[in-house]
């Protein structure tokens, strides 16, 4: 277990810190190709997204609780930061709804 | 203090000048520090939580530095993923890193022995505070974004350890602690959806990522999202180019 939690460690380390150095290597003031200066703009708005559906990847509709403190606790996150636009607010309401949904109504 | 490299700068008596960079730093940081103390303990809380030894999650705030991938590595091996998955993963999920840097190339040209660690250290945040060309007054550039840079990390870490060790002492029910990570997303998500008027990219991501999702299944679904979420913003890029300069 401990060496396999290192090593994925370790591949997240290694990519993550091959993207920030690579155009300091390759670059060195030459001009960004075009498909990847495109991609660097629309790409994170589509992988939060994917985030997203990642993060509730196991949640089912099918059994109890039906994805309902899911459902709620998204919504009061979404509805929180409409409202403040406070990262943390929001990341802290989702957060303690959820906890206590689970533990204290859907047990 | 420490110094990992000198400005060259000396003034009329042969000494250093007097710097004011790092309460500089500190000042700028402070929104940074409350912001990434809180998430960090999130993490470190999730860590424990997750039944991982104390190293693991501060190594990940040491050598990863990069929130979102750090949850999601959490997930990633908690359901015994692939070591090829995780790099994909890192790969899309850490890709606007590359765009940071791009970005810092010029301004990042000779700041010294300190460069490296710079150039690691180039988070969101961090990138939002070092990548603007106001430096406050009296500050030397370089010794200014180092210290901004150096501090984050710190803050980081430091939430990380707190975290890390709140599991440990408090017995508290930390059951649903996990959705800190869906809210983070889903905040970020909301934030970038308020922010701009072209929605495809953001319905691309979620449309591929929940169709991959019913066809291969929550333990299989993340690689063929990532293909396709690519292959679609590919196929999309002149529609969207001639829209983006249309507005």
């Amino acid at each position: 277990m401990n060496l396999y939690l290192f090593t994925m460690i370790l591949a997240a380390s290694l990519v993550t810190v091959l993207l920030r150095f690579l155009p300091f290597w390759v670059l060195k003031g030459r001009r960004t190709p075009d498909y990847i200066v495109y991609l660097g703009n629309v790409l994170p708005y589509a992988i939060m997204g994917m985030l997203v559906v990642y993060c509730l990847k196991e949640t089912s509709l099918l059994k109890a609780p039906y994805g309902i403190p899911e459902t709620i606790s998204v919504l009061i996150t979404v509805l929180i930061h409409r409202l403040r636009r406070n990262t943390l607010l929001s990341i802290l309401a989702g957060t303690v709804c959820y906890m206590f949904l689970i533990q204290a109504i859907f047990r | 203090m420490l110094f990992p490299y000198n400005t060259g700068m000396k003034d009329l008596n042969g000494t250093y000048a007097k710097d004011s960079s790092l309460p500089a730093a500190l000042k700028a940081t402070v929104p940074v520090m409350s912001g990434y103390v809180v998430l960090g303990m999130g993490f470190g809380l999730l860590c424990q939580s997750s039944g991982f030894p104390a190293w693991a999650g501060i190594l990940m705030s040491l050598i990863i530095y990069g929130g979102s991938m750090q949850f999601v590595l959490v997930g990633l091996v908690t359901s015994g993923a692939s070591l090829l998955s995780a790099a994909l993963t890192a790969l899309m999920v850490q890709a606007r890193h590359l765009f940071y840097a791009i970005s810092m190339v010029d301004r990042y040209r000779d700041p010294g022995a300190a460069k490296p660690y710079m150039i690691f250290t180039l988070t969101d945040e961090t990138y939002s505070l070092v990548c603007t060309d106001e430096i406050p007054e009296g500050c030397d550039p370089d010794r200014y974004r180092f210290y901004v840079s150096l501090l984050d990390q710190i803050w980081w870490v430091g939430g990380t350890v707190l975290g890390v060790l709140l599991g440990e002492v408090l017995p508290f029910n930390t059951a649903g602690i996990e959705f800190a990570m869906t809210a983070l997303f889903v905040t970020v998500f909301v934030e970038q959806w308020l922010s701009t008027r072209n929605h495809l990219p953001a319905l691309i991501g979620l449309g591929s990522s929940l169709a991959c999702l019913l066809v291969f299944g929550p333990s299989r679904f993340l690689i063929p999202a990532m293909v396709l979420i690519t292959v679609l913003l590919s196929l999309f890029r002149t529609r969207m180019e001639q829209k983006e300069a249309g507005q």
